[in-house]
């Protein structure tokens, strides 16, 4: 099962992959990173059907913002669930991103735990 | 008889004023007491009594002798010497005549003819004279009239000098009031100023800490992050070493060094973002110091986006640093360059982002489509440093930009500016630093302002 991350700051890549690094060397998890919207939908629309089924993304980005991004992919790619992760968890950036159909909402600092519970549902889904 | 006659005559123009000339109260009492005598001489020489007619006579002729004794001897009377000159002849002729009567009448009577003919030229002599003296009285007394008309002048001049000091002195005095005046304009308003650039630092650190809340929280969750996924990842790596998986053990080993890296480095990121708020706020020490302007360029225009994004969720925008890798350090007054270019990124944020809500209001197809850009752009040039600040606003009309770096000038709304960012950022690169801000424009595409700074 294959997930994408998207965020502008690239230490994120790394943070991800050891976080879940057991679910990746055990074959449950495949991760795809985006440092851009652009990159994003890039990604997404390089396979087809997309081989994401699950996308994380940073709200606060350059250039097209996360909720920008929420919007597209539910435009292009209804099926593709899409929650968020913002470090300005306000009310606003919230009822925006669960009005454009986000399945979940995280603020920073990522609580890796309820993080990880999330992607342990999907992989029990996937795997059933 | 004659000789009383003229002593009379002779005595009363004495004491008159001749033009503007008197005589003094004592002559003059001693002229009337003359005149007295001499019509009492007169009467008495003219009632023919023997003895005492002649020794009027005789008084007659010293009276007249003492007149023209006094006026040809004193100062005073010198005036009247013309008219004494003019009769002299006809007294010294009577004086003769009757000189003559006295001592022998026969005599008298055969020269009589002589003594009238003598008397007669004497006497048209005086008329002369007197034609004469008067003339040159009235050339004397125009004379007289001029210098009192010169020194009438000279007094008006004198008095008109002394009103004009006057005045001088009074404005002297008006203007010094109005020079303390405007002096102490300029000190109030010179306190007003630093009291202004001192509420544009405050506005503009307050436009920061938005932008610095999320620039340091970022970094921070990495340290925290990092920090933690290094503590699993030493646990999975006792595991693994348990498990005899040393190539496994080495990757993680790997992973950790790698993190302790990314935590310095975050921990470092978010020093120098505290470190940076705090120079910004920081009263000037005017001290230059060789500065990475790269670093400084990022650190605002990431500051200034993330500042504005904390401030309106709404806001969205892209920016782009084109640093040149070749930069040379310069020297520069850290906080104020930064102040500049949090201004210079900020103006052009807010310039693209109402781009946008123009086309939105004016139902533009493109206004979806449109993403308001801030590109900073650094660049070595010869023996100076450039940095522009480009934004794809609506840019700024050629009939504004002259006057963008006056001080007060804004296009903002009331209360979203103070109007001062743009002067204060001139002052600071031309003054400051002696470089160089303009600004180009295009309406409707893009405005940049281009820094110039010296190498050296
Ligand atoms: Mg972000």
């Amino acid at each position: 099962m294959k997930i994408l991350i998207v965020d502008d700051e690239r230490d994120v890549e790394d943070l991800f992959r050891q976080k879940f690094r057991k679910e990746v060397r055990s074959g449950d998890l495949e991760l795809a990173f985006a440092f851009s919207g652009d990159e994003a939908l890039k990604i997404l629309s390089a396979d087809n059907p997309p081989k994401v089924v699950y996308v994380f993304s940073d709200i606060n980005m350059p250039g097209m913002t996360g909720l920008e991004l929420l919007d597209k992919i539910k435009e292009r790619f209804p099926h593709i669930q899409v929650s968020m992760i913002s470090a300005y968890g306000d009310q606003e950036n919230f009822k925006k991103a669960m009005d454009s159909g986000a399945k979940e909402f995280f603020t920073k600092p990522i609580d890796f735990i309820s993080l990880k519970k999330e992607i342990g549902k999907l992989i029990d889904k996937h795997n059933s | 008889m004659e000789l009383s006659i003229i002593s009379l005559i002779l005595l009363y123009y004495l004491k008159r004023p001749m033009g503007l000339i008197t005589v003094s109260p004592e002559w003059k009492r001693l002229f009337n007491s003359g005149m007295v005598l001499a019509g009492v001489l007169l009467i008495l020489a003219s009632v023919k009594i023997p003895l005492i007619s002649h020794l009027a006579t005789i008084i007659s002729f010293l009276v007249a002798a003492l007149i023209v004794y006094l006026v040809l001897k004193n100062e005073e009377l010198h005036h009247r010497k013309g008219m004494i000159y003019a009769w002299l002849p006809i007294i010294v002729i009577n004086f003769l005549g009757e000189l003559t009567l006295l001592i022998s009448p026969d005599f008298y009577d055969s020269w009589e003819n002589y003594f009238n003919i003598t008397e007669f030229f004497a006497f048209m002599w005086a008329i002369v004279m007197w034609i004469n003296n008067t003339k040159q009285r009235k050339a004397l007394e125009a004379e007289k009239l001029k210098a009192l008309q010169r020194e009438e002048k000279y007094k008006i001049t004198e008095s008109i000098k002394e009103q004009l000091e006057k005045q001088v002195i009074e404005r002297t005095a008006e203007l010094t009031a109005q020079k303390n005046d405007l002096e102490k304009a300029l000190h109030d308003l010179k306190a007003t100023q630093d009291q202004l650039v001192h509420a544009e630092k405050m506005a503009s650190l307050g436009e920061l800490t938005a932008g610095i809340a999320h620039e340091i929280q970022n970094p921070l969750n990495f340290v925290n992050n990092f920090s933690e996924v290094s503590n699993e990842l030493l646990a999975e790596l006792k595991e693994e070493l348990e498990k005899g998986n040393t190539a496994e053990a080495l990757e993680i080993a790997v992973d950790v060094s790698s993190n302790l890296e990314k935590i310095s480095h975050h921990g470092k990121r978010a020093e120098s973002i505290v470190k940076g708020m705090l120079q910004h706020s920081r009263t000037n020490t005017g001290e230059k110091v060789e500065t990475d302007l790269n670093q400084l360029a990022d650190e605002y225009l990431r500051l200034s986006y993330h500042g504005l994004r904390a401030k309106d969720k709404s806001f969205t925008a892209d920016f782009k640093l084109h640093a040149d890798p070749n930069l040379p350090k310069i020297p520069v007054i850290h906080q104020d360059i930064g102040r500049v270019l949090l201004n210079l990124i900020n103006n052009g944020f807010y310039a693209a982002a109402e781009k946008k809500n123009q086309l939105k209001e004016a139902k533009d197809p493109l206004a979806e489509s449109f993403i308001p850009k801030v590109t900073v752009e650094t660049k070595a040039l010869k023996n100076s440093v450039e940095i522009s600040i480009e934004d794809n606003g609506p840019g700024i009309p050629a009939e504004i930009q002259s006057k963008i770096f006056q001080p007060f000038f804004t296009t903002k709304p009331t209360g979203k500016g103070t109007g001062l960012g743009l002067s204060m950022s001139y002052e600071i690169i031309t003054k400051g630093h002696g470089g160089k801000l303009s600004v180009s424009s295009k309406p409707g595409l893009f405005t940049k302002f281009i820094i110039t700074i010296p190498q050296v």
